[in-house]
């Protein structure tokens, strides 16, 4: 056990169920991520990782269960609740924020396809992330002036904050040279950069990952999880990460959380989960005898 | 050409650059397309001429109270009909906008304040509006505007509606609540053109609702898209050239519409992202590298980058 993970719990998921329809993209899913933790959540395509995403970030309504940020700030549940037992307790009010609310309580994303402001430079895409450090409202951003008393001036002063944030964060991730570029125009593995770093700009205590590596080559994908490690220990951040790029998971990630079929099927670290049957049976299939029969 | 004809030109570019800021703002900033924004230049113009003739108030509360009213009601349809998305919204103020104009087709006021007569009737309008708009109180409300609004977009706030505009989903996901931001662009389009509504009524000196046809609503939504989404100097480029066109183009008569038609067309074929292309002319820009080539000094513009990929 790494002396970094404390006991404390950032993210609480407990039976977790989401239907769409007939469909049950998600159902019945538990677990906790602890603080300073890389929590990684694999499965085979379609087993509904990223609905969870969507579901802790609000994007989708929980259709049962509940779902807790940071211990008392619970952020969505669903119309039933369970007891320590695993009984079903009705619940009277079903709750459940809005995405930019959850988000602005330490949460910060990226896509599994990329979303960036794609017409905008790479500095204004992390600029415009920063909002939330800034608290000047429309009147205050018309006084452009150094003079005039305190609240007045906030525009100079909180804007030349945001810039030297944004600053910091593009050498961090290594696109500062990008800065005045297009977003859209930007190298794909630089792309996925810029999400991040737009990410950190939101000054997050979990960090939802979808995916980072998707179509970067193994030299690459080695490199990213460093620096995910690297931002990580710079500023105290829990990672929640979806990846199919085993090598990245197993070096990289403390405990990982398998879905199948929207099932969760095994928890554990690294070791542990790699030497499990179901774990390897869902990803490789059943083994078969020489008859080729299952 | 008499001043007088020139005056007139000019003028009716100011106000319907104020329509165009705004709209620019709902429009190229926010990206919410919308039809109806005439319905918001006729509840600005009725309500600041009442306030001028019924009430005898000055010519700037009249503005103002125009304004005022028609965010108001901005603010009430974004309410309803900012959770509808792209195509729905569109329809939402196309129907808004004809709603307007056809209640003030149907409405019949006779006031009598103070003794003096306040007459609206319905299709016939005001008549007599007093002519307080001229080309000095235009141009000056209308460059305090342009300052504001770039001042505006160039801030978090200009930034966040951008970053609806981008990419909604992504912009909620960095904690922007894209409602609000919505609603700010929707109360801010609705005010300007209010207050365009007003400066309107008070150039021309009478008020009739079919002034305010759809076909006006597409042509500001025209200037926005011709200027260039998302650009100040685009909107303001876009609005002088389309307004004084048909007055150029007097000369060939009849054609003149198809005239307009043609050349909105060869811009969009040359200039598909519109004359600026979301970009900004940065007249500051371009005088500090002038002035720098001729003080001979070093180009300031690509800093860094060398050093740092040397290093």
């Amino acid at each position: 056990m790494n002396e970094r993970i404390r006991d404390e719990i950032v993210l609480e998921l407990s039976h977790v169920t989401k239907r769409f329809g007939g469909l049950t993209a998600v159902g019945d899913v538990s677990f906790k991520v602890r603080k300073g933790e890389i929590f990684a959540l694999i499965g085979p395509n379609g087993a509904g990782k990223t609905t969870i995403f969507n579901l802790i970030t609000g994007v989708y309504a929980l259709t049962e269960g509940e779902i807790r940020f940071l211990d008392k700030c619970v952020i969505a549940r669903g119309g039933v609740t369970y007891d320590a037992d695993g009984a079903q307790i009705p619940h009277g009010k079903a709750l459940q924020l809005k995405p930019y609310d959850i988000m602005s309580k330490g949460m910060a994303r990226t896509f599994q396809n990329i979303r960036l402001f794609k017409s905008e430079t790479v500095f204004n895409n992390v600029l415009t992330a920063c909002h939330a450090d800034a608290d000047y409202n429309v009147f205050q951003s018309l006084w452009r002036w150094k003079a005039g008393p305190k609240w007045l001036t906030k525009y100079r002063t909180q804007e030349a904050k945001l810039r030297a944030k944004t600053e910091e964060l593009l050498k961090i991730m290594g696109i500062w040279k990008y800065r005045d570029m297009i977003a859209a125009n930007l190298p794909y593995g630089q792309q996925r950069k810029l999400e991040i770093a737009r990410a950190l700009a939101q000054a997050p205590v979990l960090l939802l990952l979808d995916e980072p590596a998707a179509g970067m080559n193994p030299e690459e994908t080695m490199a990213l999880m460093e620096l995910i490690k690297e931002v990580r220990d710079r500023f105290d951040l829990t990672v929640l990460i979806i990846e199919h790029h085993m090598d990245l998971i197993m070096s990289g990630s403390d405990r990982i959380f398998v879905l199948n079929f929207g099932k969760a099927l095994a928890e554990g670290t690294p070791a542990e989960v790699q030497n499990n049957a179901e774990v390897v049976e869902a990803y490789l299939g059943k083994e078969e005898n020489a008859d080729g029969h299952a | 050409m008499s001043w007088y004809y020139i005056e007139g030109i000019l003028i009716q570019s100011c106000y319907t650059l104020l329509i165009v800021l705004g709209l620019s703002i709902l429009t190229g900033y926010t990206g919410m397309f919308s039809f109806g924004h005439a319905g918001f230049v006729c509840i600005g113009g009725y309500v600041s001429v009442i306030c001028t003739m019924a009430f005898d108030l000055p010519y700037a509360v009249g503005l103002l109270a125009g304004g005022l009213v028609s965010m108001i009601l901005g603010a009430g349809l974004g309410r309803i009909t900012l959770r509808l998305k792209g195509d729905y919204f569109c329809i939402a103020t196309l129907g808004v906008g004809e709603a307007i104009r056809l209640i003030f087709n149907n409405l019949q006021l006779n006031w009598s304040i103070n003794g003096k007569n306040f007459m609206l009737d319905g299709a016939k309008g005001i008549a007599s509006v007093p002519l307080k708009t001229t080309f000095g109180i235009s141009l000056v409300i209308v460059v305090i505007f342009v300052i504001a609004t770039s001042f505006l977009v160039n801030s978090k706030h200009g930034r966040c509606m951008l970053a609806i505009r981008e990419n909604e989903l992504a912009a909620q996901m960095s904690g922007i609540n894209t409602f609000s931001y919505k609603m700010l662009a929707m109360c801010m389009s609705a005010l300007y053109a209010g207050i365009a509504g007003g400066m309107l009524a008070h150039y021309f000196g009478y008020l009739q609702p079919k002034m305010f046809m759809m076909t006006k609503s597409t042509e500001y939504t025209i200037m926005v898209i011709f200027g260039g989404m998302g650009s100040i100097t685009g909107s303001v480029v876009g609005t002088v050239l389309l307004c004084a066109l048909p007055e150029l183009l007097r000369a060939v008569g009849d054609w003149r519409l198809v005239f307009y038609g043609l050349a909105v067309i060869v811009i969009m074929i040359v200039r598909p992202m519109g004359l600026m292309g979301g970009k900004e002319l940065r007249i500051g820009y371009y005088v500090n590298r002038l002035t720098r080539k001729l003080l001979k000094k070093s180009d300031p513009l690509p800093g860094g980058d060398e050093e740092e990929e040397a290093q």
